[in-house]
């Protein structure tokens, strides 16, 4: 059994003839929730598309649990991907299916158990995001927060050993937000899986992360532990975990000089 | 000179985008083939389907068949008793209602409202991830959203374009007889001579078949393949019925040229 | 669950489409009166057929009593052979007059029997002798034409 759950070696990608990413390495070991943080735009979720097999890399390959993601048949990739559980941006729930429904769908897609059965693995799941009394609501009737939180108990509805968060706090309120770090972190010891999650919610992050990556134009630009990091000197992290408006980030889109362009008489 | 050379490329830049959406959907059209065994296996979600594209259109085809019904009635009577044979008028509103107007007319509404309701449905899903979270699930979307409602399609319009002639011969007779006072018995027994099962009656049936498939086809493409957008899902949506609309009168020429034997 | 109410729907839509496809096939078509049961064939020679197609009704005493099956070009004798698919119930002496009559001015056309005076019957693959052709309406007005054109003739010279 290797070491690492999922590593990244080596990845290219992008579309036409922009480079997304540019050979990034990364690993992420088992029992661990590694998060990747990066800017806006910086290909965060693509990273995720690339590991579920969604997207084939320009170039590099991406092993999880030691087997090439990118090169395998659709059967063998399903396979693989019922060992993992993805949070959609926005969860992602089925709007025509309840929340009760929502976390049944792959118990029923994937196993035969009788509905009693289901329903225990339904209601042991939706508890353990606190919302087993919604179990009758429909996606629309819920708020942003339970949205996301059903959805959470959809994906670990197999008991995945990789659970892939994309953005998991993004729109929600701080109450909200706690409860969801809470769990990235509860799901994942209760489990035992290995957690990735995507974000840019630095204040979150570095309480329940145990490794974080930095991604910025399409390069791992600093890696480490939340301690490691904290006390980092590297301008780009500073800026980051402070949330600094100008530095190695520009504020300005570039342009050419301000002054020049003001005194620029129109072209007639 | 200029202008003319765009005017040319807009041509070509057009031509080569509906060739390339033909292949597309041809390409759709074999997978979701692939997997038509398959669902059928799960009638649950196909009667699920069946309601959401068969029985809610029902309301719209039932009323417009009257009408449709009535309108014939009156048009026919109106140029028949010219010739002094209003009778003939029973034959004049099956045949065209059996032969064209049901299938085709069904085939339009469907479009509106079941292959609308389709397109608007599946962007939406793959706007919102839900079409990734499947696959992420390990479930194909093709199998589990596309062939349960291309089976829908395919089973509903058929029904509907039966309705939809029934219907509207009692419209067309509503006209005739209680209000305008043809015989009631000649309405029925000219229609009875001249309305063929096999050639009339079946050929319609098999129209309607025809007209399911590429409609619910058509839906299922352009909400598959929508920018994920609210504006890529809104313009997927009147592209449905445009298309669905050209292909069903289209269609129709060729199957009705293969049906009769002139 | 609340998919009951869907199921029902379903069902309704799914009688309702039955329904209508027996009431077409038994009200508006003619899936009845097409299916003669047991039936036995016979045949006619005529000279001219005029507009006679297949599937067109046999009648007798403007009862129909069968259909015409299929009709082909005898090449010997120069004429038009009409198979007539009759209901077995029926029975015409063997001397039975075939006539092709048109439904009204511009109707269709159609094949009356008029039963002769013999005993024995027609039986399955037997030929009807007496056939009369169809009316050509051209034929008619020319006819007429002449007639008309020599009844002229005769006045004026009554008048001289």
């Amino acid at each position: 059994m290797a070491d690492n759950l999922v590593e990244i070696n080596n990845l290219s990608f992008g579309y036409k003839n922009r480079l997304l990413h540019k050979g990034i390495n990364m690993v992420f070991p088992r029992g661990k929730v590694v998060a990747i943080m990066g800017g806006s735009g910086s290909g965060k979720t693509t990273l995720l598309r690339l590991i579920g097999g969604q997207l084939v890399p320009t170039k590099g390959e991406v092993l999880v649990d030691g087997e090439i993601v990118h090169q395998q048949s659709r059967e063998k990739l399903y396979q693989i991907r019922r060992k993992m559980g993805m949070l959609f941006q926005f969860g992602a729930l089925f709007t025509d299916l309840s929340v009760y429904e929502n976390v049944a769908f792959p118990l029923r897609e994937h196993t035969n158990l009788p509905e009693s059965m289901i329903r225990d693995f339904v209601m042991l799941k939706l508890n353990a995001v606190g919302l087993r009394g919604a179990y009758h609501l429909m996606p629309a009737e819920l708020s942003g927060g339970m949205a996301r939180r059903v959805a959470l108990a959809r994906a670990v509805a197999l008991d995945p050993s990789i659970i892939m968060y994309d953005e998991p706090f993004a729109g929600l309120d701080p109450i909200s937000m706690g409860v969801v770090c809470n769990l990235i972190r509860s799901l994942n010891d209760a489990l035992g899986a290995t957690s990735i999650v995507v974000t840019h919610d630095v204040h979150e992050t570095f309480l329940f992360a145990d490794y974080i990556y930095f991604v910025s134009e399409g390069v791992v630009v600093a890696e480490g532990t939340p301690d490691q990091l904290k006390k980092s000197k590297m301008p780009f992290v500073h800026q980051f975990v402070h949330g600094e408006m100008d530095g190695p980030v520009p504020f300005h889109y570039p342009a050419g000089d301000y002054r020049q362009e003001m005194l620029r008489v129109p072209a007639l | 000179m200029r202008r003319m050379n765009h005017f040319f490329q807009a041509i070509g830049h057009r031509m080569i985008n509906g060739i390339w959406h033909l292949g597309a959907g041809g390409r759709l059209f074999f997978y979701v083939a692939l997997y038509l065994l398959e669902s059928i296996k799960r009638p649950r979600l196909i009667i699920k389907e069946v309601f959401a594209t068969g029985v809610l259109s029902l309301l719209i085809v039932i009323v417009s068949a009257f009408f449709v019904g009535m309108v014939l009635g009156l048009q026919g009577y109106n140029t028949l008793q010219k010739y002094g044979s209003s009778e003939a008028i029973g034959v004049l509103v099956a045949l065209s209602l059996v032969r064209e107007l049901g299938p085709v007319v069904t085939a339009l509404l469907f479009a509106g409202r079941a292959g609308t309701a389709i397109t608007a449905e599946i962007g939406l899903m793959r706007a919102t991830e839900q079409l990734s979270a499947m696959e992420m699930m390990a479930v194909s979307p093709i199998g589990r959203v596309l062939a349960p409602r291309f089976w829908a399609g395919t089973i509903s319009m058929p029904i509907l374009a039966v309705l939809f002639s029934m219907i509207g011969i009692l419209g067309g007779y509503f006209v005739a007889v209680p209000v305008i006072g043809v015989d009631s018995g000649a309405f029925w027994s000219q229609m009875q001579a001249n309305v063929d099962f096999q050639e009339d009656i079946i050929n319609g049936v098999i129209k309607s078949v025809v007209f399911g498939v590429v409609c619910t086809m058509i839906a299922l493409f352009e909400g598959y393949d929508a920018p994920p957008t609210a504006e890529g899902v809104s313009r997927a949506t009147t592209r449905t019925v445009v298309y669905s609309s050209l292909a069903v009168l289209g269609l129709d020429f060729v199957l009705t040229s293969f049906m009769i034997n002139v | 669950m609340e998919r009951t109410t869907i199921d029902l729907w379903v069902g309704v839509f799914v009688a309702l489409g039955i329904a209508a496809i027996f009431g077409l096939a038994l009200k508006v078509g003619n899936l009845t009166s097409s299916n003669l049961g047991d039936t036995y064939m016979v045949t006619a020679a005529f000279e001219n057929i005029g507009g006679l197609k297949p599937r067109a009704p046999v009648k007798s005493a403007g009862v129909v009593i069968g259909r015409v099956d299929s009709i082909h070009f005898d090449n010997e004798n120069h004429e038009a052979v009409v198979s007539l698919k009759l209901d077995k119930r029926y029975t015409f002496s063997r001397d039975t007059f075939a006539n092709i009559y048109t439904a009204g001015l511009l109707g269709e056309q159609y094949i009356g029997l008029e039963v002769g005076g013999e005993e024995t019957n027609l039986k399955d693959g037997d030929k009807i002798t007496h056939t009369q052709d169809a009316v050509v309406l051209e034929k008619l007005i020319s006819q007429f034409l002449y007639s008309k054109a020599s009844e002229n003739k005769t006045d004026t010279k009554a008048v001289e």
